[in-house]
């Protein structure tokens, strides 16, 4: 449904996407991964035919975006990172005049608004003026808008940046239902994101891919050490060698009342950690497993990637 | 056609939704009605017509006839047609939807016309007066109106095309503004020119293809002329976002 083919984008002197390749098949629904000025919204405006590449092709539905652009954009559904809205129309007028813009008659038109405002959640907003939307329901809208046509292709563009945890994680379920119905590629910068909604995910920095697989191969590549921080009250020395001598620990390093800890990703010592200190009659403050950061594993995935193609 | 349409309702709706175009309706009113006043007053009631509105500047003997009220607030009516849509990002669904650049820009263009069109229709308090009144040559008026028509038409397009270049409307309007100041002065520059160059401004100048329907002659020529330089500009402004997606 999306093919991208030794894409390259340069705006003036500055390379943005670096001859990237990927699939996207139908239903399948995709994660582009990376942290910022990575290329994410470069690579989805060319997909979606706001601007054309320097080098390299984009198919939607088998249209070349290049040269068919206006075939293919019959095809999607796009929703830009800026949330783009009229800030003064109606929600209802704005989803009427995407839909009719988009091919829908007049009656389609209000079945499809009273579909997507059931599924988005915009029941009482329907009739407010968009300016007066909180950012979470702007975005609602903004989805709601890139799915009015019911196009075959989705692609979202940072769909879950600035609104609150709640709506966060309603926004990914409503991802993932959608993903069952179309074929939806969708950029975040947040890497437990892709694994709750996406089935593939594709990591670029700098423009370039620098892996692309499904989730559980991917975890197994970026299986490095799992760190654990642990906040215990008591004699410093000591509880640094007793952790240091649980089964499994690699390293200790301490930050005031704070140990962290490091072992291999496979085995999780916090239980072993929890026996310790209290034996010792110590005070187990906290502890928690500290998420690797996207720029630590594009770290490791670019030295990586380097070494391997060494 | 469908999406013209499409794009033009929602422009000339938007239009009525913003304060911007009720303002610039009510203060070109304001202005011209002070003009037709002061024409006819200064020349004592002798030549009871709306020259005043039509050509305001000829109330101070400037010789480029034309409306200078309609080009400027034609282009801040016009200036925000495309630059508030690329602040907005809105641009980026408009772009990206089924349509072409053409469709987008001749919408815009139907659109911004229906509210010049407005404006236009709100004045024609200004010759009924003077029917009601006095007893005017009711040629002139015709012909100033179908003028006021077509040069509104070439400056809602240069309008559009300053306003296809950036997404700032402050340097879209003085982009326009530029252009249809040049275009309007070359007649003025005209009379002092050597005469080959004259041929050349004249032919490009806005006063001087104005100047037949203010005194009630229709040549075909200035009308192909505010047609032609309508539709250059509205070609620009298509060619103007085609290069856009090129950046
Ligand atoms: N219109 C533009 N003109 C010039 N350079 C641009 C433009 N848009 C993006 N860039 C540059 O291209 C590179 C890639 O930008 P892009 O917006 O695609 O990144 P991104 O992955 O979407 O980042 P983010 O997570 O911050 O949204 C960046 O270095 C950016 O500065
Ligand atoms: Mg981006």
């Amino acid at each position: 449904m999306i093919r991208v083919q030794n894409l390259t984008k340069y705006y003036g002197e500055r390379l943005a996407v670096d001859n990237i390749s990927f699939e996207v098949s139908k239903g399948q629904i995709v994660g582009l991964l990376g942290p910022n000025a990575a290329g994410k919204t470069t690579t989805m405006r060319i997909l979606t035919g706001y601007l054309m590449p320097t080098r390299g092709d984009a198919y939607i539905a088998d249209c070349n975006m290049t040269t068919d652009s206006l075939e293919g954009r019959r095809h999607i559904g796009y929703m830009p990172e800026s949330i783009p809205l009229y800030t003064d129309m109606k929600v209802r007028d704005y989803l009427t005049f995407f839909a009719r813009l988009r091919g829908l008659d007049a009656e389609r038109t209000r079945k499809r608004i009273d579909d997507v405002v059931e599924i988005c959640h915009l029941e009482e907003y329907i009739d407010v003026i968009v300016g007066k939307l909180s950012k979470g329901f702007r975005q609602r809208v903004g989805i709601a808008q890139s799915i009015i046509h019911d196009p075959e292709v989705l692609i979202l563009d940072e769909p879950t940046v600035g609104i609150d945890p709640i709506q966060v994680a309603q926004t990914r379920n409503l991802i993932k239902e959608l993903g069952k119905e179309h074929t939806v590629l969708v950029s975040t910068h947040i890497l437990p994101e892709v694994s709750i909604i996406c089935e593939r995910v594709i990591i670029i920095h700098r423009g370039k891919i620098v892996a692309e697989d499904n989730i559980e191969n991917l975890s197994a590549i970026l299986r490095g050490s799992r760190r654990i921080k642990v906040e215990v009250r008591g004699p410093a020395d000591k509880i640094a060698d007793a952790l240091r001598r649980v089964p499994g620990v690699k390293r200790v390093a301490r930050e005031g009342n704070y140990y962290i800890v490091e072992s291999p990703a496979e085995v999780d010592p916090r239980s072993k950690i929890t026996e310790t200190v209290v034996k010792n009659g110590w005070n187990l403050l906290s502890a928690e497993t500290i998420e690797m950061s996207l720029e630590e594993i594009f770290l490791q995935l670019t030295t990586n990637h380097e070494e391997t193609e060494e | 056609m469908r999406n013209v349409w499409l794009i033009a309702g929602k422009e000339f709706r938007s239009y009525l939704t913003s304060p911007m175009a009720y303002i610039v309706t009510f203060i070109f009113l304001v202005l011209s009605g002070v003009f037709f006043v002061l024409y006819l007053t200064l020349g004592n009631y002798n030549d009871t017509s709306i020259r005043g509105f039509v050509d305001p500047l000829a109330v101070f003997g400037v010789p480029a006839p034309g409306n200078v009220l309609l080009l400027v607030f034609g282009i801040v009516l016009t200036m925000r047609t495309m630059a508030e849509e690329k602040k907005l990002g809105t641009w980026e669904l408009l772009l990206t939807s089924p349509v072409r650049d053409v469709e987008i820009v001749t919408g815009k263009y139907l659109g911004s016309m229906g509210i010049m069109l407005g404006m236009l229709v709100l004045t024609l308090y200004y010759p009924l007066l003077i029917i009601g009144y006095g007893d005017p040559d009711i040629g002139p008026i015709w012909t100033s109106y179908l003028g006021l028509l077509l040069l509104g038409s070439t400056v809602v397009s240069v309008g559009i095309f300053g306003s296809s270049l950036t997404s700032n409307q402050i340097i879209a309007a003085v982009v326009s503004g530029a252009i249809l100041f040049g275009l309007w002065l070359f007649g003025w520059i005209a009379g002092n020119a050597p005469s080959a160059i004259q041929k050349v401004l004249s032919y490009l100048s806005i006063s001087s293809h104005f100047a037949g329907f203010e005194i009630g002659v229709i040549d075909t020529r200035d009308i192909i002329y505010f047609l032609s330089m309508t539709v250059l500009f509205l070609y620009l402004s298509v060619r103007s976002i085609e290069s856009s997606r090129w950046s």
